[in-house]
């Protein structure tokens, strides 16, 4: 179904190059050290991986989400740190920002967001309020010609690097989801403390805070919509960041494979390579198998994106199938890589710690299966294309 | 009693230290001294000889106990009191147990095993350190082991070598640390497990007397393999040890955290990963304790003993991994961080899979037992 062009395959190939040569040679150290790779999300920038999507005319590469889909998964091969602050820039931030905010919030931030000139977080969970975003605390109440934040964020990606954050918050208690609105929050304001660091089992390089909004003053032309617009707000805009961070799950998976495939070739036990025993071989066909239907859900997902139409249900489908994928066979990846697969130096025992949060942010698998059983009980059915409007 | 005591001894000496040891990869030395002071260092090893005069069920809640909090320091526990302490014990000569039991049994020394070569894991008998006799009766053994629980760490090294041609000639020599020409070579960084030291040993015309030597030249296959049981069927008691806490920790995570107004223990979907990981602890608890009472009673010999013990631990150990996955799951972003024990246990939980027999090699032994000369025909 999917044939890629000439401008995506280069794409995926400048991903690629990147990944291998600027990524790989330092990412077992940054994630030791928990350090954040300021200088590779600078060369990222250089290369237009952090607003790929976005309008040329607003700083951007003016791609479809199969490109960004693409290079995605090749940084994701090597380094999740790299591709979530990728991923958290592009899909949720310059994104959310190009679709539904206005022009004058456009000028403002779209093209800083997109040159990676500033990096953008997106601040929805709360420490009551991760899979259940409507019980939103923080509030933003309406002064008349500006609005007062007050709460904490947590599990913030960019936390402690970014300058705009996108912070979802409650108007109008009373009218419950439908008060929540979304906010431009700019973190050199007043009132804007970046908390705590987390110590994590994976994605270590990746600066994830918890922030806290104090009295801090936004300006009305600062809210995105209309009033009481932001849960739909995020609901749209995770739906398309789902498909972000699909593709860094299918990454993990598809890099841990290739790895464990050089691996089986050169290993040899009992007399030949491991690659030649059963055990090993059919591991290796069962994880190239379940890529290969993760990856063509993805990239469905993006396609669908790309046309226009509904995705919500495949791009739930396609984060909670990749994810799926990357912790089963990345556990399976160190599995057979033996003692050498536990430590640090063989990079699978890093894509599986990286691989379980693929399950938990921008919605946890038990979430991506409200959002699909609710497709499934509405009737919304995947029809495959008419062969006419498939690409080949 | 023996789980009460070793119990309050993980709650107050290992509970404290873990964390900040798993994040530096340290090790809990004060704690390992006073294992010896409660006896458990030499567990399985005769009264008259100095031990506890307990066998493989006492080891396996030892471990599980113990692993509940830290299985770390359980796992240097194990390579120390199982893979080096049992097998002088065991296969030692009476001078040889004077000499070199008091002090692992005290906790004055720490002891290890080398059995797996950087070419040869899964294929253990593939090992090409050798050991060759001199005139003087001395043994010059060159070679290297990898993988070596308290490698760094170990002042007494229960080794293996070749001393023949085939091979299955393999003999037994008891190393000290100071050995001339021995050399410990790196210590790995690793995914988990990461405060129990594990490195590398270098042998570079290390002369070991033939006093060194445990039981008859080329004569140790048996009592490698048999080790192995015990190994397999303790080890999974680590397995168990670091699953039940998960789930304890889920279940009351799962009573305290609500969402969408409701204790997220409400929703079926958290009841369906308690309630299997709960069921596949009780079933894996229950062949664990039946292999080590099995092993005890001498119920079973060679082949038939270790296809036992590879089912116990075959099972524990993926049952484990999974149920740390689970635990984290449940807990959602927070499990991902290092404020609860469950992704530090999980990390853990990995290499349970891969130390003591991978999965594949345990799969092999059962394969070999139930289906005889069939299950090589591929080779």
């Amino acid at each position: 179904m999917f044939v890629l062009t000439e401008e995506q395959l280069a794409v995926k190939e400048a991903a690629r190059e990147f990944a291998q040569s600027e990524l790989k040679p330092g990412v077992i150290a940054r994630d030791s050290k928990m350090e954040y790779p300021k200088e590779q999300v600078r060369k990222m920038a250089e290369l237009g991986f952090l607003g790929m999507m976005v309008k040329p005319e607003n700083g951007g590469g003016g791609m479809d989400t199969l490109s960004y889909v693409l290079a995605m998964e090749e940084i994701s091969k090597v380094d999740n740190s790299c591709s979530v602050i990728m991923s958290v820039n592009n899909s949720l931030v310059c994104w959310g920002l190009e679709k539904f905010g206005t022009a004058d919030q456009k000028a403002k931030y779209l093209s800083k967001l997109a040159t990676g000139e500033w990096i953008g977080a997106f601040c929805l969970s709360e420490p009551e309020a991760g899979s259940d975003a409507t019980s939103q605390r923080t509030t933003a109440v309406d002064m008349g010609d500006h609005y007062v934040l007050n709460g904490t964020k947590n599990w913030i990606t960019n936390g402690g690097t970014s300058k705009l954050h996108i912070v979802i918050a409650q108007t109008n208690p009373e009218k419950k989801h439908r008060g929540i609105n979304a906010f431009l929050v700019e973190t050199s304001w007043d009132g804007v403390v970046i908390g705590g660091k987390e110590d994590k089992l994976g994605i270590r390089s990746s600066d994830t805070h918890t922030i806290m909004y104090t009295d801090v003053k936004v300006p009305k032309e600062n809210r995105i919509g209309e009033d009481g617009f932001g849960f739909k707000f995020a609901m749209q805009v995770l739906s398309g960041g789902r498909i972000g961070i699909a593709a860094q799950a299918l990454g993990i998976a598809a890099g841990a494979l290739e790895l464990a495939v050089a691996y089986s070739k050169e290993r040899e036990a009992f007399g030949k390579p491991i690659s030649q025993h059963q055990a090993i071989a059919f591991k290796l066909a069962d994880m190239a198998t379940d890529i290969e239907a993760a990856r063509l859900m993805v990239y469905r997902a993006a396609w669908m994106k790309d046309q226009g139409l509904n995705f919500d249900s495949a791009s739930a489908m396609a984060k909670l199938m990749a994810s799926s994928v990357a912790m089963k066979h990345t556990v399976e990846a160190v599995q057979i890589h033996g003692g050498y697969g536990f430590v640090k130096e063989y990079h699978v025992e890093r894509l599986m710690r990286d691989a379980k949060i693929t399950q938990i942010y921008e919605g946890t698998s038990e979430v991506q299966k409200i959002v699909i059983s609710r497709g499934v009980l509405n009737g919304e059915l995947y029809i495959p294309m008419p062969i006419e409007t498939n690409t080949h | 009693m023996l789980a009460e005591s070793v119990k309050s001894f993980a709650k107050e000496q290992l509970a404290p230290k873990i964390e900040h040891l798993d994040e530096i990869e340290g090790f809990n030395d004060a704690a390992f001294r006073k294992l010896g002071d409660l006896g458990l260092l030499g567990i399985t090893v005769a009264e008259e000889d100095g031990g506890a005069g307990m066998g493989a069920v006492a080891a396996t809640i030892a471990m599980e106990e113990m692993a509940a909090v830290d299985a770390s320091t359980t796992l240097s526990y194990l390579a120390h009191s199982i893979l080096c302490v049992n097998q002088i014990g065991r296969n030692g000569s009476k001078e040889q147990k004077q000499k070199y039991l008091p002090k692992l049994i005290s906790g004055e020394h720490i002891g290890g095993m080398g059995m797996s070569e950087p070419g040869a894991g899964s294929d253990a008998l593939g090992m090409l350190t050798r050991a060759e006799k001199q005139a003087n009766g001395a043994y010059k053994i060159n070679g290297s082991k990898t993988w070596i629980t308290n490698g760094p760490n170990g002042d007494i090294f229960y080794c293996y070598a070749k001393t023949g041609p085939t091979k299955k000639d393999l003999s037994t020599f008891i190393i000290e640390k100071d050995m001339v020409g021995f050399s410990k070579g790196k210590k790995f960084k690793k995914m988990g497990m990461r405060a129990s030291p594990t490195g590398e040993l270098w042998f570079t015309d290390v002369m070991v007397p033939e006093a060194n030597r445990v039981g008859e030249e080329n004569s140790s296959v048996k009592s490698m393999m048999r080790n192995l049981d015990i190994e397999r069927i303790t080890i999974a008691g680590l397995s168990l040890g670091i699953a039940r806490n998960c789930i304890e920790v889920a279940t009351q995570y799962s009573k305290e955290r609500k969402q969408f107004g409701k204790h997220i223990g409400a929703f079926q979907q958290v009841q369906e990963r308690l309630t299997e990981a709960a069921a596949w602890y009780e079933a894996c608890r229950a062949i664990t304790y039946q292999a080590a009472k099995t092993w005890d009673l001498g119920l079973m010999q060679g082949k038939e003993a270790s296809m036992m013990a590879a089912k116990a631990k075959l099972q524990a150990a993926q049952m484990a991994t999974q149920v740390g996955l689970d635990a984290i799951q449940i807990l959602g972003g927070y499990g991902y961080t290092r404020e609860f024990p469950v992704e530090r246990q999980m990390r853990d939980a990995k290499l349970i899979e891969i130390g003591a027999g991978t999965n594949e090699v345990l799969r092999l032994v059962i394969a070999r037992q139930m289906l005889g000369e069939i299950a090589d025909e591929l080779k």
